[in-house]
């Protein structure tokens, strides 16, 4: 197909090569995906197509026959799905499980194809496919019509802003054709991509083993007027509009050669911008003009969209790497907190207060969820409540930031509206986001600034604040340790406060429960309360389970360096549950207690503690003096 | 031998002439240039998350690439990412000349790394076989190298065309500790937004030229009159002819079959590595245009030329999952 130049003498090959550089050139490219369920026929449909296109090389062609052979599900037959399915995992089980990325091209266009796996437990992995491309082709198998899987891949496609959907109908050949069948299956389709918002739905009628309307016109089905699929894929249109955003370029890096130039490298995301004119940088509102835009090639006159440039100001200008430089007539908003849809992609659960990594553009943050209003079934898409996202689910939350950042919302810019949250503890990227929109509670809600502040509050009480936080299994003795740390200090003329999970669940969190979810909760309010105290000048001992690492250090957050000191209180498991002091080990065994810690709920140990009490071999005053003076010995 | 007709001299001022023309060039929003910007963007991005990334240069066509746009990307600062290159003692003369004649007039810092205790052992491809050569001197001499310098980012030039389990792979490619890729829980990747989040002793293997075809490579090399060894290049060589694949002896450690001699013929290679396992083809294509169209209508893929690929299909996959590149 794009070998034109086949009979060119090889005098000609410069002259050749540079109309074919232009012509390569000027090719648009397309990014789709190909989704639909296990045997739907996609990657057959995808082999098929390279095939089609002469994309396959002799000696790829000859271990598709070995393969065949080995692997095939066709009698031996070139099974095109093999082509594919890339890792031997996927051969073996005849599944796929990752995005595979081909490339094709034809005289009109340059293709990626993202083959996305259609089982729901591999559904990150669609979207990871789903996320860079224009176009869906959604594949339906003509026998059973649409599946749960169809409306599945439909949303997450509408969900990561896919606007444009190639409905394959295949299988024709097994319904003799009829044009009936592709009717009602067409007609389905419609109205479930119009209540998810998809505008642009194009039905085609094809069979991709027998390569009826793939590549070219089927003249089996004399019923259908319209083009092929490779046709379709050649002239849509799927430009967006033009953003009407004015610039903005996220900071990846300053380039800072020497003492004479520093510029701003990054790559432009919308608008443009040239020498001369004003920007600012977000989220610290700094102002300046632009005196150079920096290129390995020479200066541009002008930088827009999809440019990679390092922007040189015209003074020196305190901006980092995250920040947003934008035009100064239209910059973007900046905000802490956001209404936005989470795909949940890990297999440990969304859990409401507990604190992620963001990114967002360059900038990396703190982001914790706030509320879910709601959770939506991919597979029906209706809402429901939650308290918590699982694997694949879907929900629309509030996001609440620890820095305020610039964003447009998703729809009108992807690069500036789409994030993903990453673990704090394995690091494992666990959501892929969408803002929506910035909630306003934050602009109205502003510190009162006062005159009397932390140090002033300490100086009177001539110590220095401190929280100490023991943790430990329930037994394990962390109440009683603190007591008597308190006592002495007390007794040696300190202000102090005691915070204990018992006592605490009986007031401030008696709306509280012991699911993970709750504990995230429980823990959220309890630091703040310490915080305040600590605020206020006091030592204040918290005595909680708090069984999770992740909520243990945003509590540490809260506090400035030195503040917070982690106590573990390190008894056996076997211990604790035989003194039972309260009779919940008890209870809990006979199953009478859920989610009860070291029973059927986890204890994650302190990693590096400030203070790590074996308890076992040491008596209580032994241990409370420890503590003492460790903290009085700072 | 210099493929670039005249090297750039980017501080050089420009006609207005040539501003309209690079204008218009750029107003276009080409294919290439887009490819370019998301490579330089993958490069920044290393740079500015991790703490001691490096470059894997192989002195072939795809590094030659990097190297170019690890010098655009970082503009007009030198290259913040030092260069390392994993040599077998078998690459052929020309790659090693040429690799440090590069790394001379880029100013990048070039680490060469060989396995030393298997050069003791005198391992080689004659004697061990294809497979045991690549493994000690290949695979597990990159992972000494990235043990030895405590590197967490190794960007690397390979492109999800190349091969089935290369389609697969993630820009950011996330190693365990143990240097190993699992392909069956890789984390996902959307959009631009790459998580460059490891612990220590755990690694990320970066590919910024993912959505790049050959054809992209050598158009981009034309375009940009990038330097590649000559060996791309049709011309006279001492070639035997084993199992069917042409082999060049670059010099006189390859042990000759009884009476086999060398024959002078035009040939030249599409892929470049260890000599006695790196096949040429025949060919007259002798200057770069000429390459790119042969390769238009070439009806063989360029993994071909690389004998240890063709054990199984599944061989790339598991040499992966083992850390090879």
């Amino acid at each position: 197909m794009d070998l034109q130049i086949t009979d060119t003498a090889p005098d000609n090959a410069v002259t050749a090569i540079n109309d074919y550089l232009q012509r390569h050139e000027t090719k648009s490219l397309l990014r789709f995906i190909t989704c639909g369920s296990v045997d739907d026929g996609k990657s057959t449909l995808l082999g098929r197509l390279l095939y089609d296109t002469k994309l396959l090389f002799d000696d790829q062609l000859a271990a598709l026959e070995g393969d065949s052979l080995r692997h095939g599900t066709q009698n031996g037959e070139l099974d095109f799905a093999l082509l594919v399915d890339g890792l031997s995992a996927e051969r073996e089980q005849g599944i796929t499980i990752d995005v595979a990325y081909r490339f094709f091209s034809t005289d009109k266009r340059k293709f990626i194809v993202a083959d996305c796996p259609g089982h729901e437990q591999y559904t990150r992995n669609m979207a990871t496919g789903a996320s860079t491309a224009d176009l869906a082709v959604v594949l339906v198998d003509a026998r059973k019509g649409l599946m749960t899987q169809t409306r599945r891949h439909t949303y997450i496609c509408s969900l990561l802003g896919i606007r444009h959907v190639l409905l394959a109908v295949n299988k024709m050949d097994l319904v003799d054709y009829a044009q009936s069948t592709f009717k009602r299956i067409e007609s389905d389709y419609r109205l479930v991509a119009a209540q998810m918002g998809i505008e642009n739905v194009t039905a085609i009628p094809l069979s991709a083993l027998a390569g009826e309307n793939v590549s070219s016109r089927s003249q089996v089905m004399g019923w259908y007027n319209g083009p092929s699929l490779l046709e379709h894929l050649e002239t849509v249109q799927v430009e967006r509009v033009t953003s009407k955003l004015g610039f903005r370029m996220p900071v990846q890096w300053v380039c800072r050669p020497n003492q004479n130039f520093r510029g701003y490298a990054g790559q432009v995301v919308a608008g443009s911008i040239a020498p001369g004119d004003e920007i600012v940088a977000l989220p610290s509102g700094v102002r300046s003009r632009v005196a150079r835009l920096v290129t390995a090639d020479g200066d541009l006159p002008r930088a827009a969209a999809g440019d990679a440039v390092a922007i040189q100001l015209e003074d020196e200008r305190d901006i980092s790497r995250g920040d947003v430089i934008a035009s100064i007539s239209s910059p973007p908003q900046v905000a802490d907190q956001f209404a936005a849809h989470l795909l949940w992609m890990d297999a440990a659960a969304l859990l409401p207060g507990r604190p992620y990594w963001l990114k967002i553009g360059a900038r990396m943050v703190t982001a914790q969820v706030t509320e879910i209003k709601h959770r939506v079934d991919v597979n029906t898409q209706e809402k429901r409540a939650a308290k918590r996202l699982e694997l694949n689910e879907v929900g629309f939350c509030n996001v609440s930031l620890d820095h305020a950042i610039a964003f447009e919302s998703y729809e009108d810019c992807r690069e500036l509206g789409a994030f993903i949250l990453i673990d704090r503890q394995t690091n494992a990227t666990v959501a892929a986001g969408t803002l929506n929109f910035a909630l306003r509670r934050a602009d109205n809600i502003h510190w009162q600034h006062t005159d009397v502040d932390r140090v002033a509050r300490a100086r009177i009480k001539g110590q220095t604040p401190a929280c100490l936080w023991f943790t430990g299994l329930s037994g394990s003795g962390k109440s009683t340790i603190a007591n008597v740390v308190e006592k002495r200090l007390h007794a040696m003329g300190y202000h102090t406060y005691m915070l204990d999970g018992d006592n605490v669940r009986h007031g401030l969190n008696r709306d509280l429960g012991f699911t993970d979810e709750d504990r995230v909760e429980n823990i959220r309010r309890v630091a703040e309360v310490s915080k305040l105290m600590v605020d206020a000048g006091l030592i204040v001992m918290v005595s909680f389970i708090s069984p999770f690492r992740s909520e243990r250090g945003m509590a540490r957050s809260l506090f400035e360096n030195g503040e917070f000191r982690e106590v573990f209180v390190d008894t056996p498991l076997e211990v604790c549950a035989q003194r039972d002091p309260k009779g919940l080990y008890a209870k809990a065994k006979a199953g009478q207690i859920r989610n009860f810690t070291g029973i059927d709920s986890p204890y994650e140990r302190p990693e590096n503690p400030e203070m790590h009490l074996d308890t076992m071999g040491a008596s209580v005053d032994e241990l409370a003096q420890r503590i003492i003076d460790g903290l009085l010995g700072q | 031998m210099t493929l670039a007709a005249t090297p750039q001299d980017h501080a050089a001022p420009r006609t207005e002439t040539a501003r309209d023309t690079d204008l218009q060039r750029l107003a276009a929003s080409s294919h290439l240039k887009r490819l370019e910007a998301e490579a330089i963007h993958i490069m920044r991005e290393v740079a500015a998350e991790f703490a001691n990334p490096v470059m894997l240069y192989s002195v072939g066509k795809d590094s030659s690439v990097l190297l170019h746009l690890l010098q655009k990307a970082f503009y007009p600062a030198p290259p913040p990412i030092p260069m390392m290159h994993v040599d077998t003692t078998w690459k052929f003369r020309e790659m090693i000349a040429f690799r440090d004649r590069r790394a001379k007039e880029t100013g990048c810092r070039l680490i060469v790394h060989t396995n030393q205790e298997g050069a003791a052992q005198g391992v080689n491809p004659f004697s061990h076989g294809a497979s045991v050569h690549t493994d000690i001197m290949k695979t597990q001499a990159l992972k000494q190298a990235l043990d030895m310098y405590k590197f967490d980012a190794a960007i690397g030039g390979a492109r999800r065309d190349e091969e089935k389990s290369r389609a697969k792979e993630r820009v950011f490619s996330f190693r365990n500790a143990q240097h190993r890729w699992d392909p069956k829980s890789q984390r996902p990747e959307l959009w631009s937004l790459y998580n460059t989040r490891i612990h220590k002793g755990e690694s990320v293997r970066v590919f910024p030229l993912s959505n790049w075809t050959e054809l992209d490579i050598w158009l981009y090399i034309y375009r940009e009159n990038i330097e590649v060894p000559s060996l791309y290049l049709a011309k006279e060589r001492p070639i035997v002819e084993r199992e069917g694949q042409l082999i060049m002896v670059d010099d006189d450690r390859m042990p000759l079959e009884p009476g086999e001699v060398p024959q002078m013929r035009k040939v030249r290679f599409r892929t470049l590595g260890c000599y006695p396992l790196t096949a040429a083809i025949e060919s007259d294509a002798d200057t770069l245009p000429a390459v790119i169209q042969e390769m238009l209508i070439a009806r063989t893929s360029e993994r071909q030329g690389r004998i240890i690929d063709q054990d199984a299909s599944a061989s790339m996959e598991k040499k992966k999952q083992e850390g090879y590149f």
